[in-house]
């Protein structure tokens, strides 16, 4: 199979669909001429022009608020927040509007409206272009939220967040954007609600979300050497949440760590403790454990960034944990 | 001028160079029902809050009256009258109000979350300048498909110094969206005078900060209203960008259904407004000039009477919605 860098799939899904499509517009800063401070929206402007790819001034709240009102109005935008600690400035367009309308309205209006965004740590991004705070859009009622890993989830997924008729956070990893991996060249969608099993095994269950995937499949190789068998899942999409799978890994190998670059308290990783605590309490011969970054706002120096976040032998410390006795 | 700062006079529009009767009778359609609703309210019968639009008819009256069925239109927590002038029926905005699921969105919204899309109508909101960034998204919506719609954000004087304001009229303004941008200047933000918390009171000058023109109107003067919104949505349909038109008026209710109302103004100041009020000031001008006797205006006040119990009985008969729908339309797909 070609591969192709994360980058280039998302903008493949979004050529395409925008061809598709009339309808479909991007909105952002500097995602026009420019491109994209990642590339992430390369070539678009040049195909589609102003009309459709339209750059912005520094007004997250405005493009959000304006995508809510252009998707009830029959367009399906896409609006490019860049960095995921940007979207703070638009959260009541997303919160009491976007994730409110359908319901609302009882069914009457439709906000079809992808917000996209880059979070995470790449070295040094610092307390302002590092957080990962996709969880808060889970806890709200009415979004959806997709936090693809590789090219080919990136490119599968877009297609689906654009074809849904409702409002889909999708959340990318900013240290993914120059990483290649295996694209189909046909075309196609993955639809939302599935996790993918990286690594199947039967010791203990990780479930890891974006860029701790790749760390959770490390720290199984190392542990599969101590005759440990780790099974790796990424849920890939948080909202609509495959909890099937999840439970059903977790009752076969009865322990369970789960990797999260965000904090753990109130933090998605403390949702699936529950799900499986509610749901899977008699099937677990040990305590959970969450490998999660520390509880503090992101530090810029390197050794304080390393010390804060979740590191592959943190991971292989905690199944250990979980699978000793 | 007047004490209230207003030019005497108003419009320059003739009354028989304006839909003034159907104005008329959109006014005292607003008025009718909101009394209503009031007198409904205060039996008990309906749950949560209202803010009732009684004192700014011609706003909504004036500016609606220039909109097509599928223009779309953005509102605010007070935004009954807005609903009633887009032609939402009485009936099923009634039953909205009262939560009923006879309602035009099932209940689930109420007074501050209508919706109706078969009217263009993208809610009122219960976020204070939610409306603007709305409201221009609406019109890049239709930009986007090639149509001639427009979109009127409405907002109040309270709207004006928040980010979203400022944000959804930039981009606007820059990509010469066909919105109007109204405002409803009523002085106070619940109890907060406008005064008291902008330096420059002169909402229309902000126009010209974001390259577009801004308008300042007598809000009580339903021809001074029609004509202003007239220009400004010509020139949004036909290409040339949004205007800020602000409408300068007064609720003489109190913020709510339940706030007397008195304790941040004066009685003076009050009864100076009541003394404008605006389908009185139409009334005498329509009398005047001998476009309607006292009889004709008396029967479309009676005829709409009649229309108000209607869609009060229609309301009424709605009953409760079944409690397991309350998961439905969480997700569109």
């Amino acid at each position: 199979m070609r591969e192709i860098k994360y980058a280039d799939a998302g903008v493949e899904a979004i050529q395409e669909e925008m061809r598709r499509d009339p309808t479909i517009i991007y909105i952002g800063q500097g995602i026009g001429p420019r491109e994209g401070n990642y590339k992430q929206s390369r070539g678009l402007w040049a195909e589609f022009g102003d009309h459709r790819v339209r750059d912005t001034p520094i007004s997250e709240l405005g493009q959000v608020g304006l995508g809510v009102g252009a998707a009830m109005a029959g367009a399906r935008p896409i609006v490019d927040i860049v960095f995921l600690d940007m979207i703070m400035e638009a959260m009541g367009q997303i919160v009491e509007q976007a994730a409110t309308i359908h319901y609302t309205s009882n069914g009457k209006i439709k906000v079809p409206l992808v917000i996209r965004a880059a979070m995470g740590t790449v070295r040094s991004t610092g307390p302002h272009h590092s957080r990962c705070f996709y969880s808060w859009f889970a806890h709200v009622p009415g979004l959806k939220v997709v936090l693809p890993a590789s090219p080919e989830d990136v490119k599968g997924f877009m297609k689906t967040a654009i074809r849904d008729d409702g409002p889909v956070l999708f959340i990318e990893h900013k240290f993914f954007y120059n990483k290649k991996g295996p694209v189909p060249e046909e075309e196609y969608a993955i639809p939302f609600g599935k996790v993918r099993i990286l690594r199947e095994g039967s010791d203990v269950t990780i479930v890891a979300m974006s860029l701790m995937v790749g760390k959770a499949i490390e720290a199984a190789n190392i542990l599969s050497q101590e005759g440990i068998s780790a099974e790796v899942i990424d849920p890939r999409t948080i909202v609509p949440l495959d909890r099937e799978a999840i439970l059903e890994s977790v009752k076969r190998t009865g322990r369970l760590v789960i990797v999260d670059e965000a904090p753990a308290f109130c933090g998605f990783s403390a949702e699936l403790a529950a799900l499986v605590g509610e749901q899977a309490l008699e099937f677990l011969d040990a305590p959970m454990h969450r490998v999660c970054a520390l509880h503090t706002p992101h530090p810029f120096n390197p050794v304080l960034e390393t010390a804060m976040l979740p590191s592959v032998s943190k991971i292989v410390d905690a199944a250990r944990a979980a699978t000793r006795g | 001028m007047t004490s209230l700062g207003l030019a005497v006079g108003g419009s320059r529009l003739r009354i028989s160079e304006a839909p003034t009767l159907e104005m008329y009778g959109c006014m005292v359609r607003i008025r009718l029902f909101e009394l209503k609703l009031q007198e409904i309210y205060r039996s008990g019968a309906m749950p949560g809050f209202i803010h009732l639009y009684v004192g700014e008819e011609a706003v909504a009256a004036g500016v609606c009256q220039n909109l097509n069925q599928d223009d779309y239109v953005t509102s605010t927590h007070r935004g009954h009258g807005h609903a009633i002038a887009k032609g939402i029926p009485m009936g099923p905005a009634f039953a909205e109000i009262w939560g009923k699921p006879n309602g035009c969105n099932g209940g689930r919204g109420g007074s501050m979350h209508i919706y109706d899309p078969s009217y263009g109508f993208l809610g009122t909101n219960g976020i204070v300048a939610a409306s603007v960034p709305l409201g221009a998204g609406a019109a890049l919506g239709a930009q986007v498909r090639g149509t001639k719609q427009v979109a009127v954000s409405f907002f109040g004087d309270g709207a004006v110094n928040n980010c979203a304001f400022h944000e959804g009229i930039n981009l606007a303004a820059i990509w010469k969206l066909p919105v109007v941008f109204v405002c409803e200047n009523n002085l106070y933000a619940t109890e907060t005078p406008f005064a008291k918390v902008t330096l420059n009171t002169d909402v229309a000058s902000r126009g010209p900060a974001y390259g577009i023109p801004g308008i300042s109107v007598d809000g009580n003067d339903v021809l001074a209203v029609y004509e202003a919104a007239r220009e400004a949505i010509k020139c949004a349909r036909s290409g040339g960008g949004p205007t800020l038109v602000e409408c300068k008026t007064y609720r003489p209710l109190g913020h709510f259904e339940g706030d007397p109302g008195i304790g941040y103004r004066t009685r003076e100041e009050i009864a100076e407004w009541k003394q404008r009020d605006p389908i009185n000031l139409i009334r005498e001008r329509i009398l005047a000039d001998g476009l309607a006797t006292t009889d004709k205006l008396a029967a479309i006040w009676s005829n709409l009477e009649a229309e108000i119990e209607a869609a009060y009985q229609y309301a009424k008969s709605g009953g409760e919605p079944d409690a397991s729908t309350v998961e439905d339309y969480v997700y569109a797909n």
